[in-house]
C-alpha cells in the first residue's frame, strides 16, 4: 500500500522514543521455523521471503530458528530454511521440545533472543506462533505487533515499519517498535507471497542447549488428535475461490455461490457478516478474522470490500466482482467489475461458465 | 473456587463506518458491546461454577462507562465486577495492558486465592491474541490459549486437562492451576439473563479502582509511556494503480457480461483455463 512516511513520530507523553545505546548491539532479522510431526508449516518460508528483503534492507543476515526433539528431522528442516532464504540456524535439540508446549519454546526462544540479539523476530500468526510471540514479547518487554499484512525498514530510523489492519479492520495502521528490542512481529499464513526455492543455496546450523528437563515443566502434552482430512476446508489452498457477501439477502440465494462453485471446482467463501449470520460455517470466512487466501481466481458476488476482507484475498491472481454499487471499494482493487445485482448475474454467469468448459472439453476431446 | 474473567468493552465493529472522504473513523452512535470473544471465557467459567461452586469476579481495563460492559456480566451470573479505571492508563499497547491486568488479578487474589484465570482468545478491536499470555507471563501462570474444551478439573490435586486448538489437530494438555486459559470461540453458548438478575446487575455497585487501588508498582509500564509499541500513522487503503475493467448490467444484457469477462480472463491467464478444464475433467 502506500509509502511509510519518512519522519520520526513525535514523542509524546514524555515516552523514550530513541534506541538506548545498549540495544544498538541487537543485529540480524529472525524468523521463528515452526514445525509440526517432521514437516515445516509454509508460514515460515513465507516470512523468511519477506525476512530475506528485510535484512537486505538493513544489510544485516537472515536467520531461522528451530526447536525440537532430537529424533525430530530438524537439520532437514534448517536445509530447506537455507533454500528460502536463511544464512544460518539456531537449533535447539531436547526431549522436552517435542510437540509445542509455551514453557520450554519460551524459555528457548528468550534465550537465544537474549544471547544472539537479533533486531527483528517473525514469527506465524498461527495458535502457536501467537501463543509463543505473546509470552516472548512480554518476558522481554518488548513491541509485537499482531497480524502484520506489510512488514518494511523505515528509512529514517531504520526501525520495522509493520502495517496491520485496525479498528475492526476498517482502517489500516502503521505500527513501529524505536526504544525496545528485538521489533517483534506475527503474520498470517499466506499473507505473503511463498518465495522460490534455491536448493544450491547453504547455510551454517549454531546449535545451543535448553537448560531444562521435563520435571521442570509443569504442563504435560498428554495427546495430539490430528484433524481429519475428509471434513476440513482448504480454503487457504484453494486455487479458485466463489464468494458470497450480505448482498446476497438471504442464505437462499447463497446457494447460486455454491452452484457456481461446482461448475468452477471451486471452494466457497464468504464474508464475516455472512458467517455472524450463520449461512456457512465460520472456516470458509475470508479476511482478517477468517482466512487469508491466494487463489488463482477470486469471485466477489455481493462483497462491498471493507478492509477486512480485502486483506484476506487481495493476493488472488485474478479477482472478479458482481456488485450493484458502482463506488463500491471492492471495485477499487478488483481486476474485472461486473454494475449489477448478484442474484440476477451470478445464474447466467454460472451457465456461460458451464457451457464454456463443455465446449472446450469436447474440443480438448 | 475463585475465578477471575478478563473481559474488554469494545466498539461493535460490524457497526463502525469509516466516512468516505476524511478516512476517519466515525464513531458516533456505535454502541459499545462486551467483546463477543470475552463470553465464550464468562460462560466457561459460569459451568465451572455451576459443577463446583464458588466464585467469578470480572476484570475489566477501561473508562468509566466500561462499568456497563461489567453489569453485563454480571446479569449472566457473575458474582463480583473490578473496573481499573485511571487516566494514566489511557494509550496502553498490549504489553502495558497485561502489565496492568495482572497487577489487579494480584491484589483481587489477596482478597481471595484465584484459581483460574479467563480470558478471550483476541479482542474484536484489536485482535492481537496477546493479552491473555502477557497476563500469564506476569503472573507466572500455566498458559493455556484457543482451549476448545475443559475435559477435566480436579480441584483437590489442583490438576486441570484441556483440549487445545492446535494446527492441524487438538492437544490434549495436563497443566496445574492456577493456570490462566484463552477460551476458543463457537465452544458453548452464552445462557440467558434472568430478569431477577438483571434488575441486580443494573443495581451492582462495580468496584473501581484507580492505578493505586489496583496494586500498580511501576507507573512508567502503564499507559502510552509503558508502551514499547508506536502508532505512526492510521490511514486508509489505496485504490490499485490500473482500474478494473468495469461492465454493467444496465449497458449489456447479463449473458453478454458473462461472455465478456470469461473471455478477457481466460485470455489473459491461459492456464487458469487449463486449471479448471483439468478439474471437470476429473
Amino acid at each position: 500500500m502506500s509509502e511509510a512516511e519518512p519522519k520520526k513520530p513525535a514523542a509524546r507523553g514524555g515516552r523514550n522514543l530513541e534506541l538506548p545505546e545498549h540495544l544498538k548491539a541487537y543485529k540480524g532479522v529472525w524468523v521463528f521455523i515452526e514445525h509440526d510431526r517432521g514437516e515445516a508449516h509454509s508460514v515460515s518460508w513465507e516470512l523468511l521471503g519477506e525476512g530475506r528483503k528485510l535484512a537486505d534492507t538493513l544489510g544485516v543476515s537472515l536467520s531461522g530458528v528451530i526447536m525440537g526433539g532430537p529424533d525430530e528431522p530438524l537439520d532437514a528442516i534448517a536445509k530447506e530454511a537455507y533454500s528460502f532464504g536463511a544464512e544460518a540456524c539456531y537449533i535447539i535439540r531436547d526431549p522436552v521440545l517435542k510437540g509445542y508446549r509455551n514453557e520450554p519454546f519460551t524459555k528457548g526462544m528468550t534465550d537465544l533472543v537474549n544471547k544472539y540479539q537479533p533486531e527483528i523476530v517473525l514469527l506465524g500468526a498461527t495458535t502457536m506462533g501467537r501463543d509463543l510471540a505473546g509470552s516472548v514479547a512480554t518476558t522481554l518487554a518488548t513491541g509485537l505487533t499482531a497480524d502484520c499484512t506489510e512488514l518494511r525498514i523505515d528509512p529514517a530510523t531504520r526501525a520495522l515499519a509493520a502495517t496491520r489492519p485496525t479498528f475492526g479492520g476498517s482502517l489500516l495502521c502503521t505500527i513501529m517498535t524505536l526504544a525496545y528490542r528485538p521489533q517483534m512481529a506475527t503474520v498470517r499464513p499466506r499473507v505473503m507471497r511463498m518465495p522460490d526455492a534455491d536448493t544450491t543455496r547453504t547455510g551454517t546450523i549454531i546449535e545451543d542447549s535448553l537448560g531444562m528437563i521435563e520435571t521442570d515443566i509443569v504442563t504435560k502434552l498428554l495427546d495430539f488428535i490430528a484433524d481429519e482430512n475428509s471434513n476440513k476446508v482448504n480454503l487457504a489452498y484453494a486455487d479458485i475461490i466463489v464468494s458470497g457477501g450480505k448482498g446476497l439477502k438471504n442464505p437462499d440465494n447463497f446457494k447460486l455461490i455454491w452452484d457456481l462453485a461446482k461448475v468452477l471446482g471451486a471452494e466457497v467463501g464468504a464474508t464475516r457478516p455472512v458467517v455472524q449470520s450463520g449461512w456457512v460455517d465460520a472456516e470458509r470466512q475470508v479476511g482478517q478474522t477468517g482466512k487469508t487466501v491466494r487463489p488463482k481466481l477470486y469471485i466477489a458476488a455481493g462483497i462491498s470490500g471493507a478492509i477486512q476482507h480485502r486483506v484476506g484475498m487481495e493476493g488472488a491472481d485474478v479477482i472478479i466482482a458482481i456488485n450493484t454499487d458502482p463506488n463500491a471499494p471492492i471495485f477499487d482493487f478488483a481486476h474485472h467489475g461486473i454494475v449489477g445485482n448478484a442474484m440476477q448475474v451470478l445464474p447466467v454467469l454460472t451457465d456461460t461458465f458451464r457451457e464454456h468448459i463443455a465446449m472446450r472439453s469436447r474440443k480438448a476431446a | 473456587m475463585h475465578i477471575v474473567v478478563c473481559i474488554k468493552q469494545v466498539p461493535d465493529s460490524a457497526q463502525i463506518r469509516v466516512h468516505p472522504v476524511t478516512n476517519t473513523i466515525m464513531r458516533q452512535g456505535v454502541p459499545a458491546i462486551v467483546n463477543p470473544y470475552d463470553l465464550f471465557a464468562l460462560e466457561e467459567a459460569l459451568r465451572l461454577k455451576d459443577k463446583f461452586g464458588g466464585k467469578v469476579t470480572m476484570l475489566c481495563m477501561g473508562p468509566p462507562q466500561a462499568e456497563d460492559a461489567l453489569k453485563k456480566c454480571i446479569s449472566f451470573g457473575a458474582d463480583d465486577a473490578v473496573l481499573v479505571t485511571d487516566r494514566s492508563f489511557a494509550g496502553a499497547d498490549t504489553l502495558a495492558t497485561s502489565y496492568a491486568l495482572a497487577a489487579a488479578v494480584r491484589q483481587i487474589g489477596k482478597e481471595q486465592k484465584v484459581d483460574i484465570v479467563f480470558t478471550g482468545k483476541q479482542t474484536i478491536d484489536g485482535d492481537t491474541a496477546q493479552v491473555g499470555p502477557g497476563i500469564a507471563k506476569r503472573l507466572g501462570l500455566q498458559l493455556l490459549t484457543y482451549v476448545s474444551r475443559i475435559a477435566d478439573l480436579d480441584l483437590e490435586n489442583e490438576t486441570i486437562t484441556v483440549e487445545r486448538r492446535a494446527e492441524g489437530g487438538v492437544q490434549v494438555l495436563k497443566t496445574a492451576v492456577p493456570c490462566l486459559i484463552t477460551m476458543l470461540e463457537g465452544t458453548n453458548e452464552m445462557r440467558f439473563a434472568p430478569l431477577e438478575n438483571m434488575i441486580h446487575a443494573a443495581r451492582y455497585p462495580v468496584r473501581k479502582w484507580n492505578k493505586e487501588a489496583a496494586g500498580i508498582e511501576d507507573v512508567t509500564k502503564i499507559g502510552l509511556k509503558g508502551s514499547p509499541t508506536v502508532v505512526s500513522k492510521v490511514f486508509g487503503p489505496t485504490p490499485r494503480a490500473e482500474k478494473a475493467l468495469m461492465q454493467s448490467v444496465e449497458d449489456a444484457s447479463p449473458r453478454d457480461v458473462s461472455l465478456n469477462v470469461i473471455q478477457k480472463i481466460f485470455t489473459q491467464h491461459p492456464t487458469l483455463e487449463r486449471d479448471i478444464l483439468a478439474k471437470a475433467a476429473v
